[in-house]
């Protein structure tokens, strides 16, 4: 009897043993499964060609992602320079400052923010936020604009990213000694100063690595983004022209890839740019993240 | 002058709070006052109709069935997955020792990869196995999305089960798997917590089936039928230039926007109830 329990035990924990290292696995897969249904355009066009080229016309297979990749960062650095102040000063607000109260109230809300699917998003800015740079903001800027543009992508983008930044970042300060605080407070600094001389300045590695997985969460979101940019396979001269970032270009396409020769390939190719771009970053703010924990346990 | 500077930094604090606060129902807001209008019992109670996009009658039944199959399906084959690999992280791994460390970052970095890799990582496997768009092809693609999410979840609630709960088990003369029962039962509120944001995420992701679930304006009736759902209806009516399509995608984001916000209250609760068993 004693047996069967022990021999239950061992399989159990090479079974898992074995499940855990395939799952691990799949980080890999992914990354070489797009890499082999890319080669295909990698033997065809030099990789420079590929990411530096402005001509795309699938018909004649030049496949050029200069404009994607140019309407991808301009559209992530706007929702950035929106997202990082407002959700900077919440996160200080509610770590720091506000009574208990405020931040079981708030914080709920901010996770809520988090739950709702991209494609409401997307529904919301075609509603609101074009109408609005459309009639009312633009006008002032330009000439003409449709409101579908970089504006408006990185307006609904900056909303999507509140709560992975307020949520990384409270974190980060609850992880800063208290202590700390004390003793700056009580050599007759004011709170505020304490809060940037010794908490943000102790939470800075933090806040990068809170930053930067916000832009790689910014460069790969599809359905939102690709209601509200218009696009358009043009390199952006301003925040008003429409643009066609990354991943809007495999969602859009996915239905002719199949029939155009190497049209497949270089969507592959794209996800693969992707992929491999949010796999860094990622691996980058994590390993900071968890550094971080570890020093303080 | 010290004074003043903190008073500016202040009132910006709070101001950006209320900003961010407010979001969420400057969206339901919109969502809801745009749509509710169009919502009526024949929207969810019936499958499109033949020119349903060109505006004649019908509903979106096949999108809400569609989500809620590859949704169940995926989150059922996600648990098979997740539930073994915390196990042996938590159980059969010692603390901290380098593997555990490693599928901790990997599910991390998991997390992050966005849906529409998934999406077409999904694809590369669909036309590897031979497969076409359907419900099964979804559910696969969906599954790898969310075991992350899974992953990281529940090994957030067994990583806090008091370790002298399984050193129990132990001096009984239990093995660690026995012992990974009893945590198991201990964790079983978190684990709900895990399947309902899992869940909410499944539904609410229009990317990542994009290109393997196809869309379909009946209701599937085995895995080897393609299935629509919810945001990709979403998404493909409002793109109609007939204002009554549009209206019914409105009439769907309602739908869709009820449904996650069901589930995350709900999940919020769980986790409430997450102490309960605690010695």
């Amino acid at each position: 009897m004693k047996n069967i329990r022990l021999l239950k035990d061992s399989f159990v924990s090479k079974s898992f043993l074995a499940l855990t290292i395939l799952s691990i696995s799949t980080v890999v897969l992914i990354g070489l499964g797009l890499f082999y249904k890319s080669i295909p355009i990698l033997n065809s066009t030099s990789l420079y060609n590929l990411l530096f080229s402005s001509e795309w016309k699938p018909f004649k297979e030049a496949f050029g992602f200069y404009p994607f990749i140019v309407g991808t960062l301009w559209v992530t650095a706007i929702a950035i320079i929106i997202a990082l102040p407002l959700s900077m000063l919440t996160a200080i607000y509610l770590s720091e400052y506000a009574h208990i109260r405020i931040r079981k109230l708030v914080l709920p809300l901010i996770e809520l923010l988090s739950g709702i699917p991209p494609v409401l998003y997307g529904v919301w800015g075609v509603l609101v936020i074009i109408p609005l740079i459309q009639d009312h903001i633009a006008p002032h800027f330009v000439e003409f604009s449709t409101g579908y543009s970089v504006l408006a992508g990185g307006i609904v983008l900056a909303i999507m990213i509140f709560p992975l930044i307020i949520s990384i970042v409270i974190e980060v300060f609850v992880n800063v000694p208290q202590d700390l605080r004390n003793a700056s407070l009580s050599l007759g600094a004011t709170q505020w100063q304490t809060t940037k001389k010794v908490v943000l300045r102790k939470s800075t590695d933090g806040i990068v690595a809170a930053v930067v997985l916000a832009i790689s969460r910014a460069f790969g979101e599809t359905i939102a983004v690709l209601m509200v940019c218009g696009n358009l396979a043009q390199v952006p001269q301003n925040i008003f022209d429409s643009a066609y970032p990354l991943p809007a270009l495999i969602a859009n396409n996915y239905g002719e890839m199949m029939s155009i020769p190497m049209y497949d390939s270089a969507l592959m190719f794209a996800a693969l740019l992707l992929f491999v771009i949010i796999f860094l970053f990622n691996a980058l703010s994590r390993i900071i993240l968890y550094r971080i924990e570890k020093r303080n346990n | 002058m010290r004074k003043i500077e903190e008073n500016i930094f202040k009132v910006l604090m709070i101001l950006s709070t209320v900003i961010i606060s407010s979001t969420l129902f400057m969206i339901l807001y919109t969502l809801f006052s745009k749509g509710l209008g169009s919502l009526n019992w024949d929207m969810v109670s019936k499958i499109p109709e033949g020119g349903f996009y060109i505006g004649k009658g019908g509903g979106i039944l096949n999108a809400i069935v569609g989500s809620i199959y590859i949704t169940i399906g995926s989150t059922i084959l996600g648990l098979f997955v997740s539930l073994p690999i915390v196990i042996y992280i938590n159980v059969y791994a010692k603390k901290n020792a380098a593997l555990a460390t490693i599928t901790r970052l990997s599910y991390d970095i998991l997390f992050g990869i966005p849906s529409i890799v998934y999406g077409a990582f999904g694809f590369a496997i669909m036309v590897y196995m031979g497969l076409k768009t359907s419900l099964l092809a979804g559910i696969i693609t969906v599954t790898l999305m969310i075991i992350p999410i899974l992953v990281r979840a529940i090994d957030e609630v067994v990583r806090v089960v008091p370790e002298d709960m399984s050193n129990a088990v132990f001096s009984m003369g239990g093995t660690r798997y026995e012992s990974a029962k009893v945590i198991l039962r201990q964790s079983i509120p978190g684990i709900i917590t895990a399947i309902l944001l899992s869940f909410g995420r499944a539904i609410g992701d229009a990317a990542c089936v994009l290109f393997t679930a196809g869309f379909t304006d009946s209701i599937p009736t085995s895995l080897d039928q393609p299935a629509a759902t919810l945001p990709l209806s979403i998404f493909f009516q409002l793109s109609s230039p007939i204002q009554e399509v549009q209206n019914r995608a409105y009439a769907a984001a309602v739908v869709l926007t009820i449904i996650v916000l069901v589930i995350n209250i709900l999940a919020k609760v769980a986790s409430k109830n997450l102490s309960k068993n605690k010695i």
